[in-house]
């Protein structure tokens, strides 16, 4: 095909992985992870070490003994415009930085590792990504001689001056791809030969770790002529984790808000809001139409939690329990539509977390679906009433959240 | 009449013995499915429930049965093999009800399942069922009934809601399509799209999308150039928190935000009924039926 894609038409799905119901389904790997799985692929990445306290942080820049980068270590995007990533000359100047930095609150994360790292001296920029695309189902790369932070700028004004090229997995990124691209990046043959060198680590990286997303930005040309890669991003699929544990081990939990955290390993997708209806639902399509219709009828959604299929009563106990620790929530909405999941299972769950921990807000329980009859006698047995229409339960959750009578 | 599944589809259930697979086995034959046999590697020659004749493979369960359509109940790990081992054997439409299918293992299955002439529904997906015919996955088949609504969505749950209230309604389906939700699946919006507008029986075409994505804006710009039966749209997310960015790839490969907001104006761009609530799925359709 021509790789030439100046309306980006075919590669604009990718979207989908930036929106909700795709949270929880990614890791985040920190830069001076990415960088490790670079490195141990063979991409030239300046040497840096992790410094949690500023004394360490002026030990690794003595030891290097020449100017280094002082860099935040976040799951956030504009480290740099933040005041997250700092060069300095001296180690008691990456002291000093590296004491401002750390505890730095960087759009609401705190910062407590920063990467010291050799600085570079830069001739020139490149931008070189890989993404999993869902229009051509393929690994695509995008790179760029023009890289750095304006990189987004570049695809929008100026689309020509990125060449996109997507890989067949049957065969791999071959050598002829790699050389295209190099050139595309250099006319001095020499970089464009290290270049393609490059291209092909950080695909071989990208596979092993089982990645959605990795990035060498900037991919930098030092005045000796040599490349390195000064910055690198990775994005796990979550899916993988279980066949890669080495991968899996690399999750920072403590860079994640903690009642998500909690969720994820009940097995739940949970995303905390500022609302007070505190929504448990099966399935992520019906979850967010739940939001939408508490929304729609006047009231706030306190988060979304989908339980998922396959569902046993165990969840739906760590499901109450997340939900009740948010002091918001004024009223609980159970929404289930059993397929694969069965709602004797969700009504077995009600009634085993509601006797450990007995509630202190109202709860509304719409089930229907797989085992239903069997649910409502639960229920019914256990003194909770239950109905099957989806637009009555959330507007009686709805006013139960504002104190009314439902 | 239908699309993909009617009376004659020969259904071969991969993973018959797992605990989703053979409740779902027993669910799929209560409801008419002509299930012909299974797959569970070291359990060929069994029965199940001593009807269903099991077999080690594939390859083995068409030979002997001549099925056309499979159902895959594996755990992830195991799912791209068990979708290539199913076009391989000469299936030609294959549903992967399995969540968790790594992406990059479906960059390898799409195109292996094209050459071999199949059709994917999913992996990540509830299936579909053609109303008093055959059922092939997890649809709950009480909530259907037989008429001439063709329904199609990403989701699983948000399908049987929709359904449901249309039946209730006194409002029957064609076949309900569930597509599946993952990043890379083998069948989308346009190709269920175009099989309602050949299929003689569909009156009227539901449609469900999800926020993410440009799914739903290319299939409004199908409906308007290739449609002429009326579709009714609906967007689920309308209020979800806008997500985290994907480093700079996302932003740069990506010229859409993917909102809700952005797909219903491009439903109603092509003329399209635009779905507020699930609930109003119901006059919607039933105006453009009447």
């Amino acid at each position: 095909m021509d790789l030439a894609c100046p309306d980006h038409t075919w590669l604009r799905s990718i979207e989908s992985w930036l929106t909700p119901p795709d949270i929880g389904e990614r890791v985040d790997l920190h830069e001076y992870q990415a960088k490790e799985l670079m490195r141990a692929a063979g991409v030239p990445i300046p040497p840096g070490k992790i410094a949690r306290t500023a004394d360490e942080a002026e030990a690794i820049a003595r030891e290097y003994g020449v100017a280094v980068m002082v860099k935040a270590q976040v799951h956030a995007g504009g480290r740099g415009k933040a005041g997250g990533v700092k060069f300095c000359k001296t180690p008691a100047d990456a002291r000093e930085k590296a004491q401002a930095i750390l505890g730095m609150d960087i759009k609401g994360l705190t910062v407590e590792k920063v990467l010291v790292t050799e600085a570079a001296d830069i001739a020139s920029e490149a931008y070189v990504g890989i993404i999993v695309d869902r229009a051509t189902k393929k690994a695509v790369f995008m790179v760029s001689a023009a890289g750095g932070i304006d990189i987004e700028e570049v695809a929008a004004t100026t689309p020509e001056k990125i060449l996109y090229l997507p890989v067949d997995p049957r065969y791999g990124l071959m050598s002829f791809e790699a050389l295209r691209m190099g050139f595309f990046l250099y006319s001095d043959a020499k970089l464009a030969r290290a270049a393609a060198k490059i291209m092909q680590q950080l695909y071989t990286a990208f596979i092993n770790a089982g990645c959605s997303l990795a990035e060498i930005n900037p991919l930098v040309v030092t005045p000796d002529n040599e490349l390195i890669a000064v910055d690198g991003k990775m994005v796990i699929d979550d899916n993988e984790l279980d066949r890669r544990p080495a991968i899996a081990a690399l999750r920072d939990e403590s860079s994640e808000a903690p009642s998500e955290v909690d969720a994820r390993n009940a097995n739940l997708t949970f995303i905390k809001l500022d609302g007070d209806v505190g929504c448990i639902v099966n399935g992520a399509g019906l979850a967010m139409a739940t939001m939408d219709l508490v929304k729609f009828y006047g009231g706030d959604p306190a988060n979304f939690l989908d339980i998922g299929g396959s569902s046993n009563p165990e969840k739906v106990v760590n499901a109450l329990r997340i939900i009740t620790a948010d002091p918001n929530v004024k009223c609980i909405l159970f929404n289930i539509f059993g397929g694969i999941t069965r709602t004797d299972d969700v009504a077995n769950g009600i009634v085993t977390a509601t006797q450990q921990n007995p509630l202190k807000v109202p709860i509304v329980i719409r089930l229907t679906g797989t085992n239903e009859e069997i649910a409502m006698k639960i229920l019914t047995e256990n003194g909770f009433s239950a109905s099957s229409d989806m637009d009555e339960a959330v507007q009686r959750a709805v006013k139960l959240a504002k104190g009314e009578a439902a | 009449m239908s699309i993909f599944i009617d009376n004659s589809t020969t259904l071969i259930v991969q993973g018959i013995t797992g605990r989703d697979g053979s409740f779902h086995t027993r669910q799929m034959i209560e409801y008419g499915t002509k299930v012909v046999g299974g797959v569970t590697p070291g359990k060929g020659g069994q029965k199940f429930d001593d009807t269903v004749p099991i077999f080690d493979t594939m390859h083995a369960a068409v030979a002997a049965t001549g099925a056309n359509t499979s159902v895959i109940y594996v755990p992830p790990p195991f799912a791209a093999d068990a979708i290539m081992e199913a076009a391989a054997a000469g299936i030609k439409l294959i549903v992967c009800i399995t969540e968790g299918v790594p992406v990059l293992d479906m960059t390898r299955v799409y195109p292996f399942v094209k050459e071999h002439g199949a059709r994917l529904l999913g992996p990540n997906c509830p299936g579909l069922i053609t109303p008093g015919q055959s059922k092939v996955g997890i649809i709950p088949g009480r909530i259907c009934t037989p008429g001439n609504v063709g329904i199609v969505s990403r989701s699983g749950t948000l399908t049987y809601e929709i359904v449901h209230q249309l039946t209730r309604a006194g409002i029957g389906q064609s076949s309900c399509v569930g597509i599946g939700g993952d990043p890379i699946n083998g069948t989308n919006f346009i190709d269920c799209l175009a099989a309602f507008e050949a299929d003689p029986h569909t009156r009227a075409i539901a449609m469900m999308g999800e926020i993410g994505g440009t799914d739903e804006q290319e299939a409004a710009q199908f409906i308007k150039d290739h449609m002429k039966k009326p579709v009714v749209g609906f967007i689920a997310g309308q209020t979800a928190p806008p997500g985290r960015r994907m480093g700079h790839a996302g932003a740069i490969i990506s010229g859409s935000s993917g909102t809700a907001a952005e797909k219903i104006e491009a439903f109603k761009a092509a003329g399209m009924g635009v779905a507020q609530r699930p609930v109003d799925f119901v006059d919607l359709i039933g105006a453009r039926l009447a």
